[in-house]
C-alpha cells in the first residue's frame, strides 16, 4: 500500500540541476530503510521555479523541498518519509512561516497563478498514460467522439474566444472553421513545437510535462475538420521533449486512442513526430509545412493560407503546443469556464517564461490581463541583487521592449500591440539597470540576421544594414541622421518581407528607439554607454585616493595593462586595457570604476 | 486497444492512487506518531494496516501520514483522527487489531472508540 508519493521534476531545467541523481538516491534510500512499498517517487514535468530546482514535493504533506542534492536525501528520507518530521531546513524558505509549514499554493510565487496548460506539469508522471487519464485525461475526446458532431465542436472552441498561443493571437476556432469547409480527399493537423525564440521554454515544458494534453487536442482538433493524418514538428534540441512525446505517442496507439477506429468508432487518426534542425524560420507556419515536406525550410507568400493549401497542398490547420494544451479542458468545462478567465478579448490563460534578471527564473502561467508589475514583482520576486527594473522584453526577437514606465499594462494580445510590442510566444525577459538597450537590439538584430532564410531580400539584407548602423553605434562612430535611416529601413523591412521573420525583426529595434531613445543619443552624442556594456565606449580608471597599492588588481590583469609600485596607487594603461572588468571584481577597496 | 470501460475503470483505479497529490483540507486526515518512541513501540505495523484499511475499503478523502514525536512517549503508538469540524481524537498504546478496528468503527461508521482514547488510559 503506498502512502505517500514524492513527485520530483524531471523537466529540463531540473535534469541539468541533477533531478536524476536525486531521484536514484531516493530510491535506493527508500530501500535501504524498507520503505519501497510504501513510498513511492514519481519523475514528473516542470513545476515553474527552474531557477530552485532540483525541485520535489511530498505528499501527503505538500512539502516542498528546493534545490535538493543527492547528499540532503538521506537526511529527507531518514526524518521526514520514516518518522513524519519534515525537513525544514531544505524546503523552499518561501513555505516556511516560523514553525508552520504553508501550502505552496500561498506562496508569491503560485497565489497568483492559474494552471490550465500546465495543469498536469509537476502532478503526473508524463511517461505513464494511465495517470494521465486518471487526470480525466481523454475524456473530452470521448465526449467528443461519442456526443457531439464536428461542427458542434468547432462551435464550441469558437465560443470559448481561444486564439493562439504561438504570438499572433488569430482566433483557433476561425482556423478550424477554414480548414473544416476547405474540399480535400486529405487534410492534415500540425502541432507547431519549434519554439525558438531566445529564452522561451513554454511549449518544450508542456510536452515535457504532459505530452498526452497535446496528442488529445490534435486528434479532436482532427475529427472536427475531417483529417486522418497529423505531424508534431519539435526541435531537434529537444530531447526530452521528442523521448516524452514518442514515448506517449506508443501508449496511445496501444490503448487504441491513436490509429484505426479510435474508441472503437469509425473516426481514425495517425500521429507521426517530425524533428526540425533548429532553424528560427522554421516556426514561421509556411515555412514548418515545407520542412516537413522534406524540402529546405523556407516561407512562401500567403495565400493561399494552409487552410486551403497547406502540408502537401493539402487542407491544414497548425496550431501551437500551448493552444492545443487548452483544448481538452475547454470541451469538458465548457467555453463559458474558458471565458471567465482573462479578458473580453483575450480569454483564459497565457503561460509566460521567466527570464533575464528575476529572482525567480521559471515557468508561470496567469490569466490575461494581468498586469506586467505583478508578474515581475510579485510573482517573480523583482530584480536580484535589489537592482532597478528596467525594461521587460516580450515576444523574442519578433517582440518589443516594455519600459518601467508601462509596467502597470495589462497583458494581453491588444495591450501589447498597443504598446509596440507582442504576445509572442511568452518568453519574458526581464532587463535592469545594468542592461544597455542599444545592446539588447543589437543582441537580436545579430540573432535574426544568422536565422534570416535569405529568400527575400528585404529581410536578408535589411536586417544586416539594420545591425551594421546598430553596431556602429554601440562602437561609438554612430551619428544622429543614423538614426532617421535606422527608422526608415527598419519600417521598410517590416512592410515589405516575406513572412513574419522580416515582418516583426525590425521590432526590438522601433521599440527601443521609441522608449530608450536617449540611450541612443548617449551613444551618438556623449559616446557613452549609460549602462556601461558596451565595450568601446568604456574606460576603467583607478581612484588614487582609494588605491592602497596592493597589486592585486596589476597581478589579476591578463593583459598586464595595469602598473604601479608596492603601496602606491596604481594606473591603468587605457591602449592596453581590454575591459574585461576582472580588476574591478577583485579590488577589495572599491577604487577601481568604469566610466 | 481498450475499450470505453476500461478506460474509465483505468481513469477511477487511477485517481484513488493519486488523490494523495491533492492537498485538500476537507477530508479525514489519521495521523501516526512515528518518532523514534513510536517506532520502537510498533508504529510502523498500525500505520501500515491502517493504510492497508483505507486502501481495501475505497475510502476517500481519508489521509493516512505522519509526525513526530507527540510528546506522551509513555503512550506510544499514539494515532490522531482529525475530521473537519471536530475535536481531534487520539488514541494509544495501538495495535494493527486496534488500528483495523479504529477504520471500521470510527472513519466508516462515525462511532469514537472510547476504550481506547487517551482519555480512557489516563
Amino acid at each position: 500500500m503506498i502512502r505517500s508519493h514524492i513527485l520530483v521534476c524531471g523537466g529540463t531545467g531540473c535534469t541539468s540541476s541533477g533531478s536524476h541523481e536525486v531521484i536514484a538516491e531516493l530510491n535506493k534510500e527508500i530501500e535501504a530503510v524498507g520503505l519501497d512499498k510504501e513510498v513511492k517517487v514519481v519523475m514528473t514535468g516542470c513545476f515553474g521555479l527552474c531557477a530552485l530546482g532540483p525541485i520535489m514535493i511530498v505528499y501527503p504533506e505538500g512539502a516542498f523541498y528546493s534545490k535538493v542534492k543527492p547528499e540532503d536525501v538521506k537526511e529527507i528520507v531518514e526524518e521526514h518519509l520514516l518518522k513524519g518530521r519534515i525537513v525544514k531546513r531544505l524546503l523552499y524558505q518561501e513555505t516556511v512561516e516560523g514553525d508552520d509549514v504553508k501550502s505552496l499554493a500561498e506562496t508569491n510565487f503560485y497565489a497568483k497563478q492559474i494552471r490550465v496548460a500546465l495543469r498536469n506539469c509537476g502532478v503526473i508522471n508524463p511517461e505513464n498514460i494511465d495517470e494521465y487519464i486518471g487526470t480525466d485525461g481523454y475524456m473530452a475526446l470521448e465526449k467528443v467522439l461519442t456526443t457531439m458532431q464536428p461542427q458542434e465542436v468547432i462551435d464550441v472552441i469558437k465560443a470559448s474566444g481561444l486564439r493562439g498561443r504561438g504570438g499572433a493571437g488569430f482566433p483557433t476556432g476561425m482556423k478550424w472553421q477554414f480548414a473544416a469547409n476547405a474540399v480535400g480527399d486529405q487534410k492534415y493537423v500540425c502541432c507547431n513545437a519549434d519554439e525558438g525564440d531566445p529564452g522561451a521554454f513554454m511549449d518544450r515544458s508542456v510536452l515535457e510535462g504532459d505530452p498526452h494534453a497535446v496528442i488529445e487536442a490534435m486528434t479532436i482538433a482532427a475529427y472536427a475538420i475531417g483529417a486522418s493524418k497529423g505531424f508534431v514538428y519539435v526541435r531537434a534540441e529537444y530531447p526530452i521533449a521528442v523521448s516524452r512525446l514518442k514515448i506517449a505517442i506508443e501508449q496511445a496507439k496501444e490503448y487504441g486512442l491513436l490509429g484505426e477506429h479510435i474508441m472503437g468508432t469509425d473516426f481514425s487518426f495517425d500521429l507521426e513526430i517530425r524533428l526540425g534542425a533548429g532553424a528560427f524560420v522554421c516556426g514561421e507556419e509556411t515555412a514548418l509545412m515545407t520542412s516537413i515536406e522534406g524540402h529546405r525550410g523556407e516561407p512562401r507568400p500567403r495565400p493561399p493560407f494552409p487552410a486551403n493549401k497547406g502540408l502537401f497542398a493539402k487542407p491544414t490547420i497548425l496550431n501551437n503546443v500551448e493552444t492545443y494544451a487548452n483544448v481538452a479542458q475547454i470541451i469538458l468545462k465548457g467555453p463559458e469556464w474558458f471565458r471567465s478567465m482573462g479578458t473580453e478579448k483575450s480569454p483564459g490563460t497565457k503561460v509566460f517564461a521567466l527570464g533575464g534578471k528575476i529572482t525567480n527564473t521559471g515557468l508561470v502561467e496567469i490569466p490575461m490581463g494581468t498586469t506586467l508589475r505583478e508578474i515581475v514583482e510579485e510573482i517573480g520576486g523583482g530584480c536580484p541583487n535589489g537592482k532597478k527594473f528596467k525594461a521587460a522584453q516580450t515576444g523574442g526577437p519578433s517582440g518589443g521592449c516594455i519600459p518601467a514606465s508601462l509596467i502597470d499594462t495589462p497583458i494581453d494580445y491588444e495591450s501589447l500591440i498597443q504598446i509596440g510590442s507582442m504576445m509572442g510566444s511568452g518568453g519574458l525577459i526581464v532587463m535592469d539597470e545594468d542592461n544597455c538597450m542599444v545592446d539588447i537590439a543589437k543582441f537580436f538584430l545579430e540573432f535574426t540576421v544568422d536565422e534570416s532564410c535569405g529568400k527575400c531580400a528585404p529581410c536578408r539584407i535589411g536586417t544586416r544594414r539594420i545591425y551594421e548602423i546598430l553596431d556602429k553605434i554601440t562602437r561609438g562612430e554612430g551619428e544622429m541622421e543614423d538614426l532617421d535611416t535606422l527608422e526608415e529601413l527598419c519600417n521598410h523591412v517590416k512592410a515589405n518581407s516575406l513572412c513574419g521573420l522580416g515582418q516583426t525583426a525590425p521590432n526590438p529595434v522601433l521599440s527601443t528607439l521609441r522608449y530608450f531613445r536617449d540611450e541612443y543619443v548617449a551613444h551618438i552624442v556623449d559616446k557613452r554607454c549609460p549602462a556601461g556594456v558596451c565595450k568601446k565606449l568604456l574606460s576603467y580608471e583607478i581612484d588614487p585616493e582609494k588605491c592602497i597599492g596592493c597589486t592585486l588588481c596589476a597581478k589579476n590583469c591578463p593583459v598586464g595593462a595595469i602598473t604601479g609600485e608596492l603601496k602606491k596607487p596604481h594606473s591603468i594603461d587605457k591602449s592596453v586595457c581590454i575591459k574585461c572588468g576582472v580588476c574591478e571584481t577583485k579590488c577589495k577597496f572599491g577604487a577601481i570604476s568604469k566610466k | 486497444m481498450k475499450t470505453l470501460a476500461e478506460l474509465q475503470a483505468i481513469r477511477e483505479q487511477m485517481k484513488n492512487k493519486m488523490n494523495i497529490r491533492e492537498e485538500s483540507e476537507a477530508g479525514t486526515r489519521i495521523v501516526v506518531g512515528m518518532a523514534t518512541c513510536g517506532i520502537a513501540a510498533g508504529a510502523r505495523p498500525v500505520l501500515t494496516t491502517l493504510s492497508e484499511e483505507v486502501a481495501k475499503r475505497e475510502l476517500k478523502d481519508v489521509l493516512v501520514t505522519q509526525t513526530g514525536c507527540i510528546g506522551v512517549c509513555r503512550f506510544e503508538p499514539i494515532v490522531e483522527v482529525y475530521e473537519p469540524g471536530k475535536e481531534k481524537v487520539t488514541y494509544v498504546h495501538m495495535t494493527p487489531e486496534k488500528a483495523r478496528r479504529i477504520i471500521n468503527d470510527h472513519i466508516v461508521n462515525g462511532q469514537v472508540v472510547t476504550e481506547y482514547t487517551i482519555g480512557a488510559a489516563e
